[in-house]
């Protein structure tokens, strides 16, 4: 997918602006935040079940060579073939390559944020092959002139349903609904035809199980099933840091993974699908490929940003984050929006290539506290900055500002002088008022508010006037 | 008891009527209160920036300048925080400096959490009336664990009623450098928490941090509220000096 992090800034005040997405946003953050907290509720034990869901990750994520080979050994032992990207080009080629090679014209999908990363949909129409998303959030994107995710696990929450409604209308050619039931049903019946005739399935994979060569999929559309079993082709694309050891370690992270996502105990639909169709069995594919992709993650292994390979992709940090909130996925540029996707895009698309994304949060942390498998997020941008200050990345002024006012601080005179100063004209610009409208020296804060007026004179000038008057034995 | 008052650069600059009332906080409940007067900024606006080798230099000189002393104490969960929490982190690779860190960490406290776990005032001198709500900043509340103790204190004041706001706990927008680069979105941040202050209807909104505050009181006008009082928990709880 193009990446289009570098307009950050350019993009959020886009979304500003954009008075129905803020209405969208609204309604989408309430839903999110109050059903997750319900529902972690019914958990004894919370903290303790995200501490196991960290350690199983870390016991992977410190292996990942070891746990997988181990997969891929029980993956060929269930007549899988396993595959290996090392980026998104090799993704489009090696699943071209399987479309081709079993004479495929149409391949539904459901959901795969690795595909969002290849940029797999062009690749495959570029071919000659149809794509269908069959998760109607993806669906309703892609009759949208192919309209990027706004979120990992609701690609179309910045949409109304006004704009279903009217997108329906136009592209379907039906008469206009406004009904969610009927909407869906209309979806549902476009859909079907492609599920009946689609030669090849293509789905990401929530889970790899190392003890049994499975792939978990967690869904709630049911789309999931007819991409995975209909089809005589299933090809599972996902990241190599998906994998898990085992079926109990699966049942640990599916105490969380559906209750942080959705706020649901567990999904309507959760699969776990191993090998291909047996002869006594009737349906499944006869022929399922994994497609394991590397895409930046194995250089991610043992470095500073190591803990992220724990995500498992439930999309909590974006919903409890105040800047995701206020402006939405979109802005990020690229497949991965919220604070994940701030540490992600600069690690998989290029740090230079995201100026703004690790700078682009208040570092209040409600991100780390909701994170399922404790990843520290803050601190992960916070090294991110570091790592583009080492690089000289950050604008000039940024450097110089923050160098001279680090080596004034650490010259009290001189810092007090300035305090004094910056009081005094602080205090000037706001004249008679108790604040200032328009502040020269920060022109961003008074955009949208006003800058309180201080009182004058520095702390340590009046102690200093105050010591002097009363002084002490 | 010696403790050590670790204005900040906030206060120091906008409003040394923080730094007087928590110095008379302490001092009624029996502290000898020392300001070191080369004190200046902690460091973290360099450490959240990026600039790891800013950030060492200023965390050496406070503790250099603050690890004499019984306590350090400041009017910020901020500030406080980033000398608890990160500094031990700075000096991951200096174990001599670790070591002084960890110890200046270990005694470190934002005001209302010294006032109520370490000095466990039975009253404080404020005579505030009127309906208060209170801003939970991020870094006070996740980090150092401050989110009943300001609440306790309020209760000892009589005229004071707390009003909770829907979302209290949620980020102002400040973010520190975040408030100036990415201003419009900073805002808009701040103007959800200001909605919900409004909604309480509370006369004022009390918070321990002095960014948070300055942000929303500049939201607050922006949309027109001229009556709000927007108040740092320290001036609420000592009385206007």
């Amino acid at each position: 997918m193009e990446i289009k992090s570098m307009q950050f800034k350019a993009n959020a005040a886009g979304s500003l602006a954009n008075v129905v997405l803020q209405g969208n946003l609204k309604n989408a953050k309430g839903k999110f935040v109050t059903k997750r907290a319900e529902a972690i509720k019914d958990l004894d034990d919370f903290e303790g079940t995200r501490d196991a869901a960290a350690a199983i990750r870390n016991k992977v994520i410190d292996n990942l060579d070891l746990w997988l080979e181990a997969f891929e050994r029980k993956a060929l032992d269930t007549g899988a073939k396993v595959l290996w990207a090392k980026d998104g080009a090799e993704v489009c080629r090696l699943v071209t390559e399987i479309a081709r090679s079993h004479g495929v014209k149409k391949v539904t999908k459901s959901k795969s944020m690795l595909s969002e990363e290849a940029g797999l949909n062009h690749a495959l129409e570029a071919a000659g092959i149809q794509p269908v998303e069959t998760d109607l959030g993806e669906y309703i994107l892609q009759v949208d002139n192919n309209e990027p995710p706004s979120h990992i696990i609701a690609p179309a929450v910045h949409k109304s349903l006004n704009d279903v409604a009217d997108l329906f209308h136009k592209v379907h050619g039906t008469p206009r609904k406004t009904e969610i039931p009927a909407l869906t049903r209309e979806a549902r019946e476009v859909l079907r035809g492609h599920f009946l005739t689609a030669e090849m399935g293509l789905s990401g994979g929530n889970f790899l199980v190392a003890e049994t060569g499975s792939v978990a999929l967690v869904t709630n559309e049911g789309n999931g099933r007819m991409v995975t079993t209909m089809p005589k082709v299933h090809v599972v694309i996902t990241g190599i840091e998906k994998v898990i050891p085992t079926l109990e370690d699966l049942s640990t992270l599916m105490r969380l993974l559906p209750r942080s996502a959705t706020g649901q105990s567990i999904s309507n639909y959760f699969s776990i699908l191993t090998g291909v169709k047996k002869p006594e069995e009737h349906d499944g594919p006869e022929h399922l490929y994994f497609v394991l992709v590397d895409s930046g993650r194995a250089d991610v292994v043992g470095g500073d940003f190591h803990e992220m390979l724990r995500c498992i992709r439930c999309g909590a940090c974006m919903n409890h984050c105040p800047v995701y909130q206020t402006i939405g996925g979109h802005a990020y540029g690229w497949v991965y929006p919220g604070p994940m996707g701030s540490v992600l895009t600069p690690l998989y698309a290029g740090i230079e290539n995201s100026i703004d994304l690790p700078h682009a949060a208040t570092l209040c942390n409600q991100c780390g506290i909701v994170c399922p498998v404790k990843i520290p997020l803050p601190d992960l941008l916070r090294k991110l900055r570091e790592k583009q200050t080492e690089r000289g990345l950050r604008p000039l002024t940024e450097r110089i500002g923050l160098r001279l006012w680090a080596w004034v601080a650490q010259r009290p005179k001189l810092y007090a002088l300035g305090a004094s100063v910056g009081a005094r004209y602080l205090k000037w610009l706001a004249g008679d008022t108790d604040r200032i409208r328009l502040l020269p020296t920060a022109p961003e804060w008074t955009l949208g508010r006003d800058f309180p007026a201080p009182q004058g004179k520095t702390f340590r000038e009046l102690y200093a006037a105050r010591r002097s008057s009363t002084p002490r034995a | 008891m010696r403790v050590g008052l670790f204005v900040t650069c906030l206060v120091d600059l906008m409003r040394p009527r923080i730094g007087f009332a928590t110095l008379k906080l302490l001092e009624n409940a029996g502290c000898e209160v020392i300001v070191p007067e080369t004190q200046t900024c902690c460091g973290q606006p360099a450490w959240n920036s990026g600039d790891a080798p800013g950030a060492v230099a200023l965390a050496k000189k406070t503790i250099a300048e603050f690890e004499g002393f019984d306590y350090v104490v400041s009017p910020s969960g901020s500030c406080g925080d980033q000398i608890r929490t990160e500094y031990p982190v700075l000096f991951a690779d200096e174990p001599e400096w670790r070591d002084r860190a960890t110890a200046l960490a270990s005694r470190t406290y934002e005001l209302t959490d010294f006032l109520v776990t370490v000095l466990k005032v039975d009253s404080v001198p404020g005579d505030f009336e009127g309906t208060v709500t209170y801003h939970d900043s991020c870094t006070g509340l996740r980090s150092m664990g401050v989110k009943e103790q300001p609440r306790a204190l309020l209760a000892k004041l009589k005229g004071v009623t707390l009003k909770e706001m829907n979302g209290c706990e949620e980020c102002c927008g400040f973010g520190g450098t975040f408030s100036v680069k990415f201003g419009e979105v900073s805002a808009a941040i701040a103007e959800r928490k200001c909605d919900n202050i409004l909604a309480s209807g509370a006369q004022a909104v009390v918070g321990g941090d002095l960014g948070c505050l300055l942000n929303i009181e500049g939201k607050l006008r922006r949309m027109g509220d001229e009556t709000t009082q927007v108040l740092h928990v320290a001036e609420v709880l000592a009385g206007r000096a």
